[in-house]
């Protein structure tokens, strides 16, 4: 605890201007007025963040409140976590020509931009060490990846108020974070508790002004992380639990599950840990050249499994089967842990509003499957 | 051998090419990069991603790699595939490879070996035979069981001929759907052979590939029959994008058929083949 | 024949949309003219008989007169690629929303001497009628997607035939889900991806252009737009819309219509 030191809020700016000389691009949360919620974006200065937000999430919901807090990271989580900035959801790997009847190969060598993201969050680091063993880990190493992971510099914050989604005290990723981080940020009232987690983020907190944290201030980052443990709702069954769902594979609760889901691939999309993709070409018109491209992609799309003659998972039941084995048991002997890192995103950001842990939770007995099974058909989210 | 982008093929030439039935053609490839052609080296079972020019890539298995020169065959099943079939000896495609998990090979030394195909899948497995076939005094008895809707697709009929004169070694052939039974040929699925094949059950190693459902059900008869599952090894395919284990398109439950597969123990995917549609 | 590949565009029933997409598709024309032939397209000027052989047809709009169906025989016969472009000639256009209605009783009410008109009951999709060989989707077609399928056809294969919802392509753009933040009654979940998600990423709602996307649920969907607070009136509006006659979303539209929609 003794390498913890304070930076007051109004010297926050400090560590905006000491990522830029350092050479970062630096992404943040702000808020996306648009579309609403929050994004991973760049941002210039301490204005873009979104101070004095909150977001009320539920499934199928997501919605920022205005607090009036001087605080500038007491939400949850954004729509999507910073894994686009690594595992890009389209890429362009290489491209070849064709000349004389022969092929030429060439690889898109990209040099990726110095890239700080400040305001990450545990989960979220979780996650990319699950991204990091699947791209960089195995017997191949995607470059694309590598390329921007090593240049990458995270400032985590740790979370002082739970979404009503969120369950990562559950499966031991938060809400504090514990390592994959080169600083890390507590929120307190006045200003912000800082831990350095590496040679870079040292580099970083040396070029701020920095106080020595006082006992009362540690006291009151610890009882924030423990408060926003407590204030979860939901929990995921333990991963010795979860290996129970290898007996369930014909539950018919897969099947009042599909009869919900849309089958849309917004859950994969937004989940931090999803790392599948497709690959397809694009040739010039002219034909004298191509290029081979990845989009990322979803075991709910048919394309995922299909095979000459069949798509093996044809319909909903056996997509959201694949999806939910995949991140909360299959996961296990692939990466030694489950797939799933407490985030609460695909229960959020599912139009037909199927909550991910009350059903893994139903399917395990652990819970009572809801009377009313159909999509959220009050009408309440129409008021406002 | 490891390219630094796993995802980049090399350049390969068409300098043969079979016509063998009117949809399946065998290709002769030689890598333009000799580097690349000395280095390349595969084990019977693994496979090769094939690329054609502004289309895509297909998995294919491989069939042989003799001298610097790779053979690979091909049914016209779809876009990528029925194009490729138009190419011409001269013509240019990309080859990554190889992936993939082999055939025991060296562990089935001295035993009995049985191989089972049906339907197309016959191409993975056509190298193992070949091999077992030159190396015929390391190994024990050897069944060949096959079986084809039709035996006219029976592709390789005259090497049927030939290893049927081969010691100690059975070809049993069966058409699923024809009316007449031709000479050697029998009427019905695999399971018709099963009662002729003579093996050791409990020292001998099982090839199996071809379609899902046919290598599930002649697993379970095998084993019912007092084969060791361990013994029996099935090939497996599931969409493929990268064949290096990140697309995450070819998984069954927790495999990855690229890397952990495509050739798997009957037990390693016993279970999961019971479950429709996983 | 000409060395070229010879591309015909044919109308029928439509608003020329798709074509002029073709015509503004800016210096890829320049390029698409040096590959194809384009021998018939009336828009611009160029026209020919039916009964000319034709690697490719393009097809817009969709079948409304006994004489259209006529035309569009003749086409197919002398075409060795026949292509719907557009939601008219994919599923029958907005125009097939007559089809639910009492054509004869229109006509009385519309024109002074309706003997003199002959217009079939119903407005029909080319695959009503002829063999399709590859359907482009949308209200109007991409540009992008066209010249796809005009290069797939010269390199000899079928053109890649993405059938993902709009909420994929939305989630690729980093666009939070305004379904989610907003409420909105997008109709991404849907409907088929190839607009690149244009409509979400600006914030406005998906509305069907480019038709059923593959394993949909639209009786989950339509409740949750009930959810959102839309009467079931309006979830049918939304299924009939620009592709109302394409089978999955005139299901829709039924399910929403008549049934009681609570009752499971
Ligand atoms: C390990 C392995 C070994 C194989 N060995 C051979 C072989 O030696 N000879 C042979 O003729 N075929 C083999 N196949 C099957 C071959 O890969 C498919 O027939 C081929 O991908 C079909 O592509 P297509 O574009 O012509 O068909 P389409 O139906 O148009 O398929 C579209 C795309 O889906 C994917 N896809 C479709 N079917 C398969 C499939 N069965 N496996 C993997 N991806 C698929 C491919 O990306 C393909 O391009 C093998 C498959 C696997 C997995
Ligand atoms: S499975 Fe759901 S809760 Fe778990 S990490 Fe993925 S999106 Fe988050
Ligand atoms: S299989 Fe499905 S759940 Fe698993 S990583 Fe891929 S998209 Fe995500
Ligand atoms: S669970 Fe929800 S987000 Fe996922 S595919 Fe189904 S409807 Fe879409
Ligand atoms: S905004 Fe529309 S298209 Fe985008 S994810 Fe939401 S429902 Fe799908
Ligand atoms: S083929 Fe991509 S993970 Fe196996």
């Amino acid at each position: 605890m003794s390498d913890m030191r304070y930076l007051h809020r109004a010297d926050l700016p400090t560590l905006f201007s000491a990522i830029r000389e350092a050479g970062y691009r630096l992404i943040g949360p702000r808020e996306e007025t648009g579309q609403g919620g929050l994004v991973y974006r760049e941002i210039d200065g301490v204005e873009d963040l979104p101070q004095g937000v909150r977001d009320s999430q539920a499934p199928g919901h997501y919605r920022l409140v205005k607090t009036g807090s001087a605080r500038c990271f007491a939400w949850a989580n954004t729509a999507s976590a910073i894994k686009p900035y690594l595992y890009a959801p389209r890429e362009k790997l290489w491209r070849a020509v064709r000349k004389d009847g022969r092929v030429h190969f060439e690889a898109v060598e990209r040099e990726a931009a110095k890239t700080a993201i400040l305001g990450v969050r545990a989960c979220d680091l979780a996650a990319l060490e699950l991204q990091d063993a699947h791209f960089l880990q195995g017997a191949y190493v995607d470059p694309y990846y590598k390329a921007r992971r090593e240049r990458l510099l995270l400032v985590a914050v740790n979370c002082t108020h739970a979404a009503d989604t969120c369950f990562c005290a559950s499966t031991g990723d938060g809400p504090a974070a514990r390592e994959g981080y080169d600083l890390l940020l507590d929120e307190l009232e006045e200003g912000y508790l800082l831990r350095v987690g590496s040679e870079r983020g040292a580099m970083i907190a040396a070029d701020l002004p920095l106080q020595p944290a006082s006992a009362a201030q540690q006291a009151e980052a610890s009882a924030q992380s423990e408060a926003c443990a407590r204030q979860q709702q939901r929990a995921l069954p333990s991963q010795q639990r979860l290996q129970q769902l290898d007996a369930l594979l014909e539950d018919a609760r897969w099947t009042r599950i599909a009869e919900r889901c849309l089958s849309c691939g917004n859950c994969t999309a937004v989940c931090p840990t999803c790392f599948c993709h497709r690959e397809f070409e694009v040739p010039a018109l002219d034909g004298k050249s191509t290029e081979h491209w990845r989009d990322a992609d979803s075991c709910f799309n048919e394309d995922h499994s299909y095979i000459v003659g069949e798509v093996v998972r044809h319909g909903s039941r056996e997509r959201y089967r694949q999806w939910m084995t995949h991140k909360l048991f299959n996961w296990v002997p692939q990466y030694g842990r489950i797939g799933c890192t407490g985030c609460g995103r695909c229960t959020t950001w599912c139009p037909a509003s199927i909550d991910f842990v009350l059903e893994a939770n139903v399917l395990l007995g652990l819970a009572a499957a809801p009377e009313v099974e159909l999509p959220h058909v009050d009408g309440s989210e129409a008021a406002e | 051998m490891k390219p630094a982008n796993p995802y980049l093929p090399w350049e390969a030439e068409i300098v043969d090419r079979i016509q063998e039935t009117p949809d399946i053609f065998t290709w002769r490839l030689r890598f333009t990069d000799r580097e690349v052609a000395r280095q390349y080296g595969f084990k019977h079972g693994q496979f090769n991603m094939l690329y054609l020019y502004g289309v895509g890539e297909v998995a294919i298995s491989v069939m042989s790699n003799e001298g610097e020169e790779l053979l690979h065959t091909i049914r016209a099943v779809g876009r990528v595939t029925r194009a490729m079939m138009e190419l011409k000896v001269g013509d240019h495609i990309g080859v990554r490879g190889p992936f993939g998990s082999a055939w025991p090979l060296d562990v089935a030394r001295g035993k009995d070996i049985v191989f089972v195909t049906a339907g197309l899948g016959c191409a993975p497995v056509t190298s193992s035979i070949k091999h077992v076939v030159a190396n015929r005094a390391d190994y024990g008895r050897l069944v060949i069981m096959q079986s084809v809707r039709h035996r006219n697709e029976g592709l390789w009929e005259p090497q049927y001929d030939e290893w049927r004169s081969l010691p100690d070694t059975q070809v049993l052939l069966t058409a699923s759907r024809d009316k007449t039974r031709w000479p050697h040929w029998h009427l019905g699925r695999v399971s018709v052979l099963l009662d002729e094949a003579q093996y050791d059950k409990q020292n001998c190693v099982v090839m199996m590939c071809g379609p899902d459902q046919m290598m599930a059900d002649t697993s379970r008869t095998l084993v019912d029959l007092g084969v060791p599952g361990e013994s029996i090894h099935v090939s497996l395919e599931r969409n493929m994008q990268c064949a290096v284990g990140h697309c995450g398109h070819c998984q069954l439950g927790q495999h990855f058929v690229c890397k952990d597969g495509p050739i798997f123990t009957w037990p390693q995917v016993a279970e999961l083949m019971r479950v429709k549609g996983y | 024949m000409s060395a070229k590949p010879r591309v015909a565009i044919h109308k029928f029933a439509s608003c020329s949309g798709c074509q002029l997409a073709f015509v503004n598709m800016g210096a890829e024309l320049i390029e698409l003219t040096k590959l194809v032939d384009i021998a018939h397209m009336a828009e611009v000027g160029h026209v020919l008989s039916e009964d000319e052989d034709m690697d490719i047809a393009f097809v817009e709009g969709s079948i409304t007169t006994p004489h259209d169906v006529e035309r569009l025989k003749k086409i197919r016969e002398h075409s060795r690629f026949l292509i719907t472009m557009g939601a008219c000639a994919t599923s029958g256009g907005i125009q097939a929303l007559r089809n639910n209605a009492d054509t004869a009783e229109w006509m009385r009410s519309v024109y002074a001497k309706p003997e003199f008109i002959h217009s079939l009951s119903s407005s029909g999709a080319i695959a009503n009628y002829v063999k399709v060989d590859f359907e482009l989707w949308g209200c109007p077609v991409s540009v992008r997607q066209m010249l796809a399928a005009v290069r797939a056809f010269l390199f000899g294969v079928t053109p890649p035939n993405l059938r993902e919802k709009v909420c994929q392509e939305c989630k690729r753009r980093g666009n939070n889900c305004i379904l989610v933040t907003q409420g909105a009654a997008c109709m991404g979940p849907v409907t088929r991806t190839g607009c690149g998600a244009l409509c979400p990423s600006f914030g406005a709602p998906c509305y069907t252009c480019y038709g059923p996307a593959e394993n949909i649920n639209v009786g989950s969907f339509g409740r949750r737009l009930m959810g959102l607070g839309l009467s079931q009136e309006q979830v049918l509006r939304k299924f009939a819309s620009i592709n109302n006659a394409a089978p999955a979303f005139s299901d829709a539209a039924k399910l929403f219509c008549s049934e009681p929609w609570m009752e499971e």
